[in-house]
């Protein structure tokens, strides 16, 4: 099956244009891509943050649609809500309620208490079928794997009546190839923000990784194919810039405006922004029984965040560890506004980085912000005080 | 299913003298509340083992069968709302870094904790494990605290629930089996972990004992729910079924917790076949929707009582009870299976009436005669909150019926604006009164 390609022509552009074209189109809230695949004849399955099986859905020729919040104004999803809840829930419905995108099923996660609503409100005001993926929260038990192999066959049946058609093995494990190849082109990308994030920002590596949530991926993966080799031939000078780990972008996601705020002044180089599509740390070894595959991935061969529990990997550690393994020497630690999940785990966070001798700075944002000037002159005191103290 | 006397207690109910049977469920729900507490303060001194469990999928059934106590931290917590206390536990647990954003119940129980347990209803002994399911997220995130806090196994239930609204699959069917499989897997490991903690061989003659107990509690609380079709109403489904909650939960799988449900089902039939209702003129009937706002809990309902809104309905009697309105019955001949699928049905019906509510609302108000809803979402908790709005609209569509909605909080009274709720309170009302003449005309 030939695939339309969604991104207008980059290949003559600079690396510089290349990532602006990225992030014109993440911050697009009208998702032109998503509308192309429309007009092509294609169809649409959000999911919502945090991690997806995709490949259960691009092996049925749909296209995975991450659903992540948009900067735009809730004026129709403001009043499906009540007051304390994070802005990402409102915007997530806002942009199908508006027509900015238009979906053929939608798929929350119990991440948490309020994304697991949002398959409901979605139920209720929409006729496509909306609905959640329980992943496993005892990934601990030795029967998680294997339940989670059912989740994913039933996740399938019902992608196939969107599809009208069956999913092969055959399909599937195509679909794990291009995610797998997909992963380690974003692993390489992660490889350069830590061993020379001078070359590349936070902000323009999130943007660059962002894209694949809103276009096939054999069209991700050429576009940072592309990428990758002209980013390690920047002409940058490296800087005296304190090397940092930010924390807190699992879910909602920071403006890039905050980010770009960061990168002034740090070197960020490592982070959980947009972990889903991160989220399976290794190649899934395709086979006869690819639903058992991705299911052992998720269990076995898989990232953190705050939403999943695991006994054998306490957030905290793993937070230290990635600390360590990006050589970094302090810490953001923020969370997105009224994020119970992220607010949480700065306490644990906290006190971890306490214990350690790890500086760190808390924070919290939204992503609907735009006004950065205090969080900037905390930021710089911040960074200041590590540099000269 | 009417509301008549039931075979439980048919004939019971016409001998009993009026004076020593009306109030008695208030009256002995405290008390065993009282001796329950008690019974956890002395716990460790008699060398027993308690567990930090919850509402939704408390595995009280095992537990119990160990012997071991269950402590449910939300009980606790809002122990201390209704005593006017919480204000200093939750500063605590803000002291120690929670944000002002995260949920009341949690952070009351992390200044809880840091008081080596002091409560105004005796001291909670630490825990010997936790266990919890995934019926709300937060669960998991607050065990994950005590994980850090004490050197103790910590066992995670994960019960799926329902993909999307009214799409149950039941047994026989390939999701649920697959589900049922992983429920059935988890509590085996569950098993393992109390033997491990007890150091007793699991007895399966005990579980069944317990099971007996809990089989008699869920059918009597099914017919509690039943009985307040009657008009009157024979009782407050906030206030009073607060204290049956409280026992629900508290007693659940023991011996006194199925008299107590015997004993409560005698007293409201008593009331029904008097027409005896709550302690006003019943004008209005109302179902609650969400959880109470326990910081000012008696002044709550007052708002709502001084025009005559009778309480007849409550979501948080089905979900906080783990979906004990189900009547669920569990097979005491395959207690293994039985008990899987009873956690697997009942908690997913608790978290169907949480997210998907609005089809079990609109069912409920011609059956129970329903005037009008009050929505109360909450600040701390977005499990029940999250799609209250949307959930309201839906109803308003589907039934036309008079709304309310009111936001607070159930522990943190920084968030409870006790004049701005009265007047929506009594607009509501007034709402009510012209809707009543206009229909009577």
């Amino acid at each position: 099956m030939t695939l339309p390609r969604l991104l207008d022509s980059y290949e003559s552009k600079s690396i510089d244009d290349a990532i602006i074209m990225c992030r014109d189109l993440v911050e697009d809230v009208d998702y032109p891509t998503v509308k192309k695949w429309r007009d092509n004849g294609g169809k649409v399955v959000g999911h919502f943050q945090v991690y997806f099986p995709e490949e259960i859905v691009h092996a049925a020729g749909l296209l995975p649609f991450k659903v992540r919040g948009s900067n735009i104004e809730a004026r129709q999803g403001e009043s499906h809500f009540g007051s304390y809840l994070c802005s990402i829930l409102k915007t997530s419905l806002e942009i199908a309620l508006g027509g900015q995108v238009t979906l053929d099923m939608f798929v929350s996660h119990p991440i948490c208490d309020s994304a697991r609503n949002l398959a409901a409100v979605f139920g209720r005001n929409f006729d496509y079928p909306c609905e959640i993926l329980y992943l496993p929260q005892n990934p601990n038990s030795k029967f998680a794997a294997d339940y989670l192999r059912g989740e994913y066959a039933r996740l399938a049946r019902e992608v196939e009546k969107i599809a009208g058609r069956e999913i092969t093995t055959e399909q599937l494990n195509n679909s794990i190839e291009v995610f797998n190849k997909n992963r380690a082109l974003m692993r390489e990308l992660y490889a350069i923000k830590r061993d020379t994030p001078w070359l590349l920002a936070v902000d323009e590596a999130y943007v660059l990784v962002a894209v694949g949530g809103m276009i096939p991926r054999e069209e991700h993966n050429a576009l940072l194919e592309w990428a990758i080799p002209k980013i390690r031939k920047r002409d940058i000078a490296p800087q005296d810039r304190m090397r940092l780990v930010f924390s807190g972008g699992f879910c909602e996601q920071p403006p890039l405006d905050l980010l770009h705020v960061i990168a002034q002044f740090s070197y960020v180089v490592d982070d959980d922004l947009l972990v889903g599509l991160r989220y399976i740390v290794d190649d899934i070894v395709a086979g006869d029984d690819p639903f058992a595959a991705l299911a052992e991935a998720y269990i076995n061969k898989s990232s953190y965040s705050p939403v999943q529990h695991d006994l054998d990997k306490p957030k905290e550690h793993m937070l230290l560890k990635q600390i360590k393994a990006a050589n970094a020497g302090a810490a953001i630690i923020s969370a997105a506004k009224m994020c119970e999940p992220g607010l949480d785990e700065q306490v644990a966070y906290t006190k971890a980085l306490d214990d350690e001798g790890i500086r760190y700075f808390v924070t919290e944002f939204e992503e609907r912000m735009s006004n950065f000037d205090s969080l900037e002159i905390q930021l710089e005191t911040f960074i200041e005080n590590l540099l000269f103290a | 299913m009417s509301t008549t006397t039931s075979n439980l207690s048919q004939g019971a109910a016409a001998t009993k003298d009026k004076s020593s049977i009306i109030g008695r469920g208030n009256k002995e729900g405290n008390q065993l509340f009282r001796d329950w507490y008690q019974e956890l303060t002395t716990a460790p001194q008699r060398g027993e083992h308690s567990a930090y469990v919850f509402v939704m999928g408390s595995m009280a059934e095992v537990l119990q069968s160990f012997g071991i106590h269950t402590i449910f931290p939300e009980v606790n917590g809002l122990q201390t709302a209704v005593r006017h206390v919480a204000d200093d536990y939750i500063a605590q647990g803000e002291d120690y870094g929670f944000s002002t954003d995260v949920c009341g119940y949690v952070k009351a129980d992390v200044g809880l904790q840091l008081r080596g347990g002091d409560h105004p209803m005796g001291k909670i002994p630490k825990p010997s494990l936790a266990v919890y399911t995934n019926a709300c997220n937060t669960y998991v995130k607050w065990a994950e605290i005590w994980e850090r806090m004490y050197n103790m196994p910590s066992v995670t239930i994960d019960v799926p629930g329902s993909r999307a609204a009214g799409r149950h699959t039941w047994s026989g069917h390939v999701d649920f089996e697959n589900d049922l499989k992983y429920v059935r897997g988890q509590i085996n490991e569950l098993i393992t972990v109390c033997e491990q903690v007890t150091g007793k061989k699991f007895d399966i003659d005990r579980l069944r004992e317990t099971m007996h107990y809990s089989n008699v509690m869920l059918e009597r609380y099914e017919r509690l729910l039943e009985l307040n079709k009657a008009i009157p109403a024979p009782y407050n489904a906030v206030t009073d079924g607060t204290v049956y909650l409280g026992v629900a939960n508290g007693f659940r799988g023991r011996a006194e917790g199925a008299q107590y449900f015997t004993d409560l089902v005698e007293e409201m039939e008593y009331k029904v076949a008097n027409k005896i209702g709550t302690t006003f003129e019943e004008k209005y009937r109302l179902v609650f929707v969400g959880v109470p706002c326990y910081p000012i809990f008696r002044r709550f309902n007052e708002m709502f009582t001084e025009w005559g809104g009778a309480f007849v309905g409550s979501s948080y009697m089905w979900f906080a009870s783990g979906g004990a309105n189900t009547g669920f019955q569990y097979d005491l001949d395959n207690p293994m299976d039985s008990l899987a699928e009873g956690l697997l049905v009942t908690t997913r019906d608790a978290m169907d009436t949480m997210f998907f509510s609005n089809r079990q609302i609109v069912d409920n108000i011609e059956p129970y005669k329903i005037d009008g809803v009050v929505y109360h979402p909450i600040k701390s908790c977005r499990t029940v909150s999250t799609g209250l709005a949307d959930n309201r609209r839906a109803v308003i569509d589907e039934s036309g019926a008079a709304t309310l909605f009111i936001e607070s909080d159930h522990m943190d009274k920084r968030v409870v604006s006790e004049a701005q709720m009265k007047n929506r309170i009594d607009a509501f009302f007034e709402g009510l009164a012209t809707r009543k003449v206009r229909e009577s005309r």
